[in-house]
């Protein structure tokens, strides 16, 4: 069965590798364990004549059983540290949009870089809550805030990056699904931090050309 | 290893008034029965608001189940519906008393006092003025943090970590002097506890009696010395962090503020800096208590117990280099979150043995299934899924998506209550004997761990699930949100599986005083039989109405609907009303000396131990505290006062 919601990030794969891995083998360790818990319990409960088995412990055994975990954890850690080195560590050198995200109570403010693709300049344009990305495209959006700390969730793209005040942080990704996706804020930020959300627009790449079109015009207008 | 002179001072003990008896007592049992009812009294609160804030999840925006006659001019919940700020506040406080005024007091309070001096031997604690003290210090703490529900603005609404800059101004959250009464509660709780940490350390260290090395101590004491130590290390950062709350908020300093160049972060690191170590001062008592009931009930020692407190010492020492692993999505730098993954993943192998001995004290055991053990068993199956799920944010990868949804929620509290309460109710049942000499009905108890066990996993399973699909924490309306439309019904089964949690905790108390005051009058046992009974049955009824309903309503079933649900009931109450007529026997019993044939020292101690707890000479030990079913002896336990056969003696060394 699927629990996650739908993948539309090329990283997310990774993600979603991972994630299946660990709940593959965590579930097959958890019934191990309880099942030999309830065979246990059943074949060893108190019966009138039998006494327990006086033992200590056993050496082997317990090397074993320290050993093992101790590999298995090992390979996670491999595992995690790469998916994670290209979700957080590396930006992408050249991406192909950039954006920047200002958060405060209780809207994300999206500063579209304008025709010159420059951010503090006179044609930027800033839009509520809105994300308009096209599609195979890498996306960087950097992020500052302005009042406590939010968190910047993509359920979809497998993306969350807290906003801290006095920071800059950024988050990255690369959509290979059109549609229409919420962002909802992750950190409790005040009363109205449920309810506060954006939208993630994933164009293809005719329609955002036709969005930045009607956007950088109408700003020039 | 000598009786301390303070103790044997202490020993010519005159009966006091009442005051000095009740009140500023400075026995240690007495102290450890305040801090057990200020636990139990605040349990009942700390259950009351989840439940209220379970009611707003599963259905949004509708007045809460008898609060619907509450006016629209209420200030706090207008018509009985539980609007943003109050469901922040009530999550905020919920996690605020459970951890700080229910499972700390319990076993670092409750349970240490009750238990260092009685299973090492000693007649009371090395200073018992101090001890007097930490428990009227945590009193006031407690005090404190009760007024902030009464000021102006409501009580701390900023989560229980009390982020920075959320928690710092007023302006934020339109909390005003609840979060800085929460501070200055926190404050003295930390000092409190400080007392308390430093008596125990000490008491351990110098006043164990002849023959009590530290390897034959009880892993319940070694869990809470280790405990203890961490406690001393870990709460007086969170004391600090807290004062600087308070200055940041009533001087205008600016250590969080970034404005005026202050550093939000560094209030994440400060308190979680305290804040894992706190969570293994919160479940290493569970485990010690655990294995020791572990190995009574299953009349076999504990399978590698050099292992086992090796493991908690390990736990100790690792659990202070993992703080960052609450950090990974916080803006600290990723490489960070690399190192702090590293040293995650390798407190999981401790876990892992720690539950490995427990599976090897129960093989080829004779295991006797009373209370005390059931709760045990719960702890170690809970604990498993607990440790089991924290692989999943322990990976830094898996926690982008995970971490602050419903899964760390889940995670936290298959660890907290699987873990802690089960522990807790273990504890409780196990030593409720010696601590007031009466037994705890057996029936009742039965019927208290299957509602709690079965409620609590309806309650916390399915929010796995929740986070998986990507729902929030400390969001107030799920259907806000279109992507969590879908998990709705869920939401309605977790609070359906709370309520049946909290219910279930009536036959607790029922249970508790029942045997307390030998309540055996018979309109006490018709209405005992009929009130678990009637809420074994009700909780049928709720469920499976609400589950007719499509989960999705409060409004009640069809008519159909109806008459399934109270067939249900009625069968449900048929079945536990002739189970207690047969089952149920005398209610506080009056307790033997050692009711469970167990080793350890306080068994030793008389029924219920007076002042000085082992008469006019100390014990003096022999052998370790798992000694059972030993080969040879004629009966399957032998305290640890027994000496030693030649045989063994010689076979030892």
């Amino acid at each position: 069965m699927n629990w996650l919601p739908e993948n539309i990030a090329a990283d997310g794969v990774h993600l979603d590798f991972l994630f299946y891995a660990i709940y593959y083998l965590t579930g097959i360790i958890c019934i191990l364990v309880v099942g030999c818990l309830v065979i246990f319990l059943i074949l060893y409960r108190q019966k009138p004549g039998v006494r327990a088995t006086y033992t200590h412990g056993n050496k082997t055994l317990e090397i074993a059983w320290t050993v093992t975990p101790a590999i298995i954890l090992v390979f996670i850690m491999i595992l995690s540290h790469t998916s994670w080195a290209k979700m957080k560590l590396n930006p992408p050198k050249n991406p192909d949009v950039r954006l920047e995200v200002i958060a405060k109570q209780f809207n994300w403010i999206v500063v579209y870089p304008g025709q010159d693709g420059k951010f503090g300049t006179k044609d930027d344009v800033k839009l509520d809550n809105q994300v308009n990305v096209p599609i195979n495209k890498t996306v960087y959006i950097s992020m500052t805030g302005e009042d406590v700390i939010h968190s910047f969730f993509i359920p979809h793209a497998r993306v969350k990056q807290d906003i801290v005040p006095g920071r800059q942080t950024a988050v990255w990704f690369k959509p290979i699904k059109t549609g229409k996706y919420e962002i909802p804020c992750a950190e409790l930020c005040g009363t109205g931090h449920s309810g506060m959300k954006g939208e993630l627009v994933v164009h293809s790449a005719n329609s955002y050309q036709a969005f930045l079109k009607k956007l950088y015009t109408k700003k020039s207008s | 290893m000598t009786d301390s002179t303070a103790a044997a001072i202490h020993h010519d003990h005159h009966p006091g008034s009442f005051i000095s008896t009740y009140v500023f007592s400075t026995d240690h049992k007495m102290i450890a029965k305040q801090f057990f009812w200020m636990a139990l009294i605040m349990m009942i609160l700390g259950g009351v608001l989840a439940l209220m804030f379970r009611w707003q999840l599963a259905w949004p925006e509708t007045p809460v189940w008898g609060l619907g006659w509450l006016s629209d001019e209420n200030e706090f919940m207008p018509t009985g519906r539980i609007g943003p700020d109050v469901y922040n506040m009530l999550v905020t406080m919920h996690a605020t008393v459970m951890v700080f005024l229910v499972i700390m007091p319990m076993f670092s309070g409750a349970f240490s006092n009750f238990l260092i001096p009685l299973m090492i031997g000693a007649r009371d604690m090395a200073f018992p003025f101090l001890n007097m003290l930490s428990f009227w210090v945590a009193a006031t703490g407690a005090l404190i943090m009760m007024t902030g529900f009464f000021v102006e603005g409501g009580h701390a609404s900023a989560g229980w970590t009390a982020y920075a800059p959320l928690s710092m101004k007023e302006d934020y959250t339109g909390v005003g002097a609840g979060q800085t009464l929460w501070a200055l509660s926190i404050f003295v709780l930390s000092i409190g506890s400080l007392m308390g940490s430093v008596n125990y350390i000490t008491t351990l260290i110098n006043m164990r009696t002849k023959g009590m090395t530290w390897f034959r101590m009880p892993t319940t004491v070694w869990a809470l010395f280790v405990v203890a130590v961490l406690s001393l290390l870990a709460l007086p950062v969170l004391g600090a962090a807290a004062v600087l709350m308070i200055f940041d908020r009533i001087f205008e300093t600016a250590f969080f503020d970034p404005q005026k160049g202050g550093q939000p972060l560094l209030w994440q690191h400060l308190f979680w800096y305290f804040g894992h170590p706190e969570v293994y001062i919160l479940i290493l008592p569970a485990m010690g208590i655990t294995s020791d009931i572990l190995s009574v009930f299953s009349r076999k020692p504990i399978f590698g117990y050099r292992a086992m407190v090796y493991a908690i010492i390990a736990i100790a020492f690792i659990g202070w280099i993992v703080w960052g692993h609450h950090m990974f999505q916080s803006g600290m730098n990723p490489r960070l979150g690399a190192a702090f993954m590293m040293t995650t993943m390798l407190i999981a192998i401790p876990s892992a043995i720690k539950t490995f001995n427990w599976l090897g004290t129960l093989w080829r055991g004779s295991i006797h299934f009373t209370v005390p053990m059931l709760h045990a068993l719960a702890f170690i199956s809970m604990f498993v899924i607990g440790g089991l799920s924290g692989i999943f944010m322990a990976s830094n990868t898996v926690d982008i998506f995970i971490h602050d949804t419903y899964f760390i929620v889940a995670h936290i509290h298959y660890v907290l209550f699987g873990g802690s309460i089960f522990g807790l109710f273990a504890g409780v049942t196990f030593w409720f004997p010696k601590m007031f000499g009466r037994m705890m009905n057996e029936a009742l108890g039965r019927i208290h761990f299957w509602i709690t066990f079965i409620g609590f996993n309806i309650a916390f399973f399915p929010m796995h699930i929740l986070g998986i699909g990507g729902h929030m924490r400390r969001i107030s309306n799920p259907l806000q949100y279109d992507f969590l439309k879908d998990l709705e019904p869920i939401n309605v089964l977790i609070t359906l599986g709370a309520l049946t949690l909290g219910i279930g905790q009536i036959v607790f108390a029922i249970n508790v005083f029942g045997s307390l005051w030998k309540l055996n009058a018979k309109w006490f046992r018709t209405f005992v039989q009929v009130a678990a009974s009637f809420l074994c049955g009700f909780i049928g009824y709720r469920t499976v109405a609400v589950t007719l309903e499509g989960l999705t309503k409060p409004a009640a079933a069809s008519a159909s609907g109806r008459i399934f649900a109270t067939l249900i009931f009625a069968g449900v109450f048929v079945l536990i009303f002739k189970y207690l007529s047969n089952k149920m026997g005398e209610i506080g019993e009056t307790a033997p000396q050692n009711p469970w044939n167990a080793n350890t020292l306080e068994w030793v101690a008389p029924a219920v131990p007076p002042h000085g707890n082992f008469g006019p000479t100390l014990p003096e030990v022999h052998r370790g505290p798992y000694e059972y079913s030993v080969p040879g002896e004629s009966e399957d336990w032998a305290p640890q006062t027994k000496p030693l056969s030649e045989k063994a003696a010689a076979s030892a060394h």
